[in-house]
């Protein structure tokens, strides 16, 4: 998902087979999406991220999804077990991971009975046969072997294939033992797949060395099973099956496959770096922002510090704590976290303190669905707190522009003294895409200043420290603990503008409550930017990962002749200054959103625009196509309202 | 822990430096103005610069002290300061940081963060102001308030059972703990110094007399014509005796600890009080001698035992990354995973 205007990616399930010229007998298509199904002991997770790195390494552009259930451990071979991985690799510009696949592994019945229906029309289904006997079409609710019998596959390229005694049978000789063998199965998957998609084959062989180092039989069978898939490609005849995404003409640099936990939290070790402040991580393990904490653990020679609290509460008061004493506090969580958050947040806003409060957003209310993506807590993070109470909000919109925008989350804290709510989603958090890096020196210094000199008179002439001076910005004056002589006391109880002193005065609070609405409102944040059909009557507006979904479908709108303005929101409180002027006149502002019209309810209290809501709450994102069609729909007035 | 890092001079200060300009608002009679005399005479004895004494509370009445402490502070939210202190503490050893609450703001609401930060060992100093009820909100029963109590909130009378806060502290693995009452200004000083020479998290209980909505709850022991027979004073080293001649001691008893007179059991037969003592058991069998302060008490240090401090430990692991991987370089981060050329 290189960010570039538009592409014109090709229409759903479009394979645009082509004669290449450097490989003559394997003809080329211009993109393919791949879906690795399987029961969530099987390691399909593992298999799609082997497929994405090795494409990855390939030149591919990419986008993954990795789709899961919240069970540690479902009943194997039941449909409540089952695990999938998604990625779209292509030899252009991508920003999904591709509404129906065009291959599909299905591991055990139960895979194929849940996922089939996405395949795409005509799409190849690649089934480990050795799992479909009568337990497991039981488990997963056949009463036939479809197979064998039914119309299930009707329609479907099937490559059948005993994975799992093959894979047995290449393990034997290196005395594996059975039971093992059996879990290197998804190997022999992946190297089958991987001898269709002509993927290299060595950085999975060095991968598996690495990641299996010491335990030699592991390797052994690992890298077994997958020379048996590979080999099985050759000789089964599959050789019409094999085709090759070539790399995608990507701008010059150094690339990553990234996900965006893993950029974000690169993001806040970078802020920290550009502050020339120690972060500090209070936080408490929750699904899907628990990698923030694993990854930012790992960064001590940043000066960072992660500290696993007793609770989410705990975790944002040692974070604030931290800010208090000058350091950059960051707490990470989710939707019900964030929930436990919001005491201590309306305390740093009341207090005036940096602090980034990362929330990544999954499926609600209450537990609702911890591994599926949602983007239902705008409104809790625009007003889930008591009082008035406003706070910054910034929501990247692609793995990699986590990062980015970790950085303006951290810049806005620490440079006005705010709590900032920095909105990902799990569909960001865990999908992946490749990242040309940017140059570390091109990374803007953020320039945090401590008071350190009396800055008030009082009426006898006699210097004073008033921690409630502000700046134009209005921003606080912020001297922290070991400062000479500023010592000073701060609390949630309304203070007095300027002294800081405690203060129940009416018109003092009316005051300071304004004062906290205008000094988020002086926030400067980029102007939006629209493109596409910049003056169309219709526009489009997103905000956070639905970025990929939206630009793919404007793509094929435009690529049909319809004429679409496109704007995404990053900063959604305060919002850009030019939105206003940006959604005026329009015939349509159609706002999609995995919610059911969160953006358009504070749209339209906030310009008076009749904008439309298109919404998705199933916690799956959207596809791209799914949204062509509901645009085209709404744009002719045949949305149901 | 000292602020006077690489015996670097400290000015001297005078009590009324340690007094802030904000008027004093507890009632008239409170016991919290004591506790707060006490720590304002005590703050110029320990040798420490103003700018490097943090106090931070939660809510309650106890939880506007900072206010009145030349000092930095911050008056939180209900039941988290020990959470933002453990934040504050770990980014900034070199402070001395403070914690002052109620039993309801650190027993009740904030009773997870309190047992935490004492089992981490956070090199903190927590003053809980124990008045055994809910004085800000006027009058309803808190954890330690004792069974049977009327209160607005028990018109009929308490059913649950009380908190005893040193014994939870205690099992919470805390490495200081000390009780102290307001009536007694140079035993708090006494105990409030102990903390604050502790390495690593300390508690101390303060029996504070609310004299608007709890009157006298300590009376039967901290009273002067009582508090001999009523008080058992911890001394480290010494055999546990007390009453006004002596005649009362605490001896070994089936696995715990009991009160004997003196003339049926003889001297040597008296526990001599051990507070460095790494087992807990005796300590807490001590926290066990009073449920609440109708019978003898002990009062003083039960337990100042050496064990790792979290902050310490946690600069440590630091130091040891950093020398083994060197500083952290943001363009090798970034090409931390595998990387191609385009």
């Amino acid at each position: 998902m290189i960010q570039k205007t538009f592409s014109n990616e090709a229409g759903n399930g479009g394979n645009n087979v082509t004669e290449t010229a450097t490989e003559p007998t394997v003809p080329a298509v211009d993109r393919v999406i791949i879906r690795f199904a399987g029961d969530s002991g099987d390691g399909m997770q593992l298999t799609g991220d082997r497929f994405t790195s090795a494409s990855a390494m390939h030149g591919n552009d990419l986008a993954t999804f990795p789709d899961y259930p919240a069970e540690i451990r479902a009943p194997a071979g039941t449909l409540a077990g089952v695990s999938a991985f998604q990625v779209q690799i292509s030899d252009h510009d991508i920003m999904t991971p591709g509404d129906a696949p065009d291959v599909m592994v299905a591991m055990n019945p139960a895979a194929l009975k849940s996922d089939l229906h996405r395949l795409a029309p005509g799409g190849t289904v690649i089934i480990n046969r050795d799992t479909f006997e009568e337990r497991n079409l039981t488990k997963a609710g056949y009463d036939y072997n479809p197979l064998e019998e039914g119309d299930d596959l009707k329609g479907c390229r099937v490559i059948s294939v005993p994975m799992t005694s093959l894979t047995k049978e290449a393990c034997k000789e290196l005395g594996v033992k059975p039971r093992d063998a059996d879990r290197s199965k998804n190997f022999f998957a992946l190297g089958l797949v991987s001898w269709m998609y002509s993927r290299p084959v060595e950085p999975t062989m060095d991968w598996i060395d690495a990641k299996f180092g010491g335990r030699d039989l592991i390797v052994a069978a690992n890298k077994a099973a997958f020379s048996a898939g590979h080999i099985y490609g050759e000789t089964a005849e599959l050789g019409d099956q094999r085709v090759i995404v070539k790399a995608a003409p990507l701008e010059s640099g150094t690339y990553t496959n990234v996900n965006g936990n893993t950029s974000l939290s690169w993001g806040l070790v970078a802020a920290g770096q550009l502050a020339n402040l120690p972060i500090f991580l209070g936080t408490y393990p929750i699904t899907p922002a628990t990698d923030i904490l694993h990854e930012l653990a790992k960064h001590k020679s940043f000066g960072v510090t992660t500290f696993q609290a007793e609770d989410e509460i705990a975790g944002i008061g040692a974070a604030l704590g931290a800010s208090f004493g000058g350091h950059l506090g960051i707490t990470s969580t989710s939707g019900p976290g964030v929930a436990l958050k919001s005491e201590t947040m309306g305390l740093a806003l009341s207090l005036e303190l940096p602090l980034v409060i990362v929330s990544i957003q999954r499926g609600g209310p209450s537990t609702g669905l911890p591994t599926k993506t949602e983007a239902a807590d705008l409104l809790m993070a625009m007003y889930g707190r008591h009082g008035e109470s406003p706070i910054p909000i910034v929501a990247p919109r692609t793995p990699s522009d986590c990062f980015n925008a970790a950085i303006e989350a951290c810049r806005i804290a620490l440079t006005h003294r705010t709590p900032v709510m920095l909105l990902s989603d799990g569909y960001l958090a865990n999908g992946s895409e490749p990242w040309r890096l940017p140059d570390v020196d091109d990374l803007e210094p953020i320039e945090v200043t401590y008071t350190t000199e009396f800055n008030h008179k009082n009426a006898d002439g006699e210097d004073e420290y008033w921690p409630y001076l502000r700046d134009e910005k209005l921003v606080r004056s912020m001297a922290i603990p070991g400062t000479p002589d500023l010592m000073h006391r701060i609390g949630g109880i309304e203070k007095e503008d300027g002294s800081g002193n405690i203060s129940y005065d009416p018109t003092n609070h009316a005051k300071m409550v304004e004062i906290r609405a205008e000094r988020i409102r002086r926030i400067e944040v980029p102007d939006v930017e629209v493109v596409g059909d910049v003056d169309a009557d219709v526009l489009i507006l997103g905000w956070g990962s639905t970025w990929g979904a939206i630009t793919s479908a404007l793509g094929r709108l435009r690529g049909e002749g319809h004429k679409i303005a496109h704007a995404h929101l990053t900063h959604l409180n305060p919002f850009p200054a030019n939105l206003g002027e940006v959604l005026k006149g329009r015939t349509h502002v159609l706002i999609p959103e995995m919610n059911l019209g969160q953006l358009s309810l504070m749209i339209r209290a906030e310009f008076l625009v009749d904008a439309q809501s298109i919404s998705k709450v199933s916690g799956q994102p959207f596809t791209a196509g799914e949204l062509e069609t509901t645009i085209l729909e709404t744009m002719n007035g045949e949305a149901k309202q | 822990m000292t602020a006077t890092m690489n015996n670097e001079v400290v000015p001297e200060t005078k009590r009324a430096d340690w007094q802030s300009d904000q008027e004093v608002r507890w009632c008239p009679g409170c016991g919290d103005y004591s506790i707060l005399t006490a720590l304002q005479l005590l703050m110029p004895e320990l040798g420490v610069r103003r700018e490097n004494t943090v106090f931070i509370s939660g809510i309650g009445c106890a939880a506007r002290l900072p206010y009145y402490m030349n000092t930095y502070g911050m008056h939180s939210i209900h039941g988290r300061a020990p959470a933002i202190a453990t934040g504050l503490a770990m980014a900034r050893p070199e402070l001395d940081v403070w914690v002052i609450g109620g039993d309801g703001d650190m027993l009740s609401i904030g009773g997870n963060h309190l047992i935490h930060a004492l089992r981490r060992n956070i090199n903190i100093n927590i003053l809980l102001f124990n008045n055994q009820i809910y004085g800000l909100t006027k009058g309803q029963f808190s954890p330690t308030s004792e069974t049977g109590k009327v209160t607005k909130s028990s018109p009929v009378g308490l059913i649950a059972e009380p908190f005893n806060p040193v014994s939870l502290a205690l099992g919470a693995e805390a490495s200081f703990v000390a009780r102290t009452h307001d009536m007694d200004r140079k035993h708090m000083q006494e105990m409030f110094r102990r903390a604050y020479e502790h390495d690593g998290a300390s508690l101390v209980e303060v029996y504070q007399n609310c004299n608007v909505f709890n009157d006298g709850a300590f009376s039967t022991i901290t009273k002067k014509d009582v508090r001999d027979d009523m008080l058992i004073d911890l001394r480290h080293g010494e055999r546990i005796q007390f009453g006004s001649e002596g005649q009362y001691g605490v001896v070994s008893c089936d696995g715990g600890v009991e009160i004997a007179n003196v003339a049926d059991v003889g001297l040597d037969a008296l526990l001599v009080h051990d507070e460095t003592r790494q087992d807990p058991s005796t300590a807490f069998a001590l926290s066990r001698l009073a449920a609440g302060p109708t019978t003898p008490t002990p009062v003083g240090v039960f337990r100042a035992a050496k064990r790792a401090e979290y902050g310490a430990a946690m600069a440590t692991q630091v130091a040891a990354v950093a020398a083994e991987s060197g500083k952290g370089d943001i363009a090798s981060l970034l090409r931390s995973q595998p990387t191609w050329e385009v």
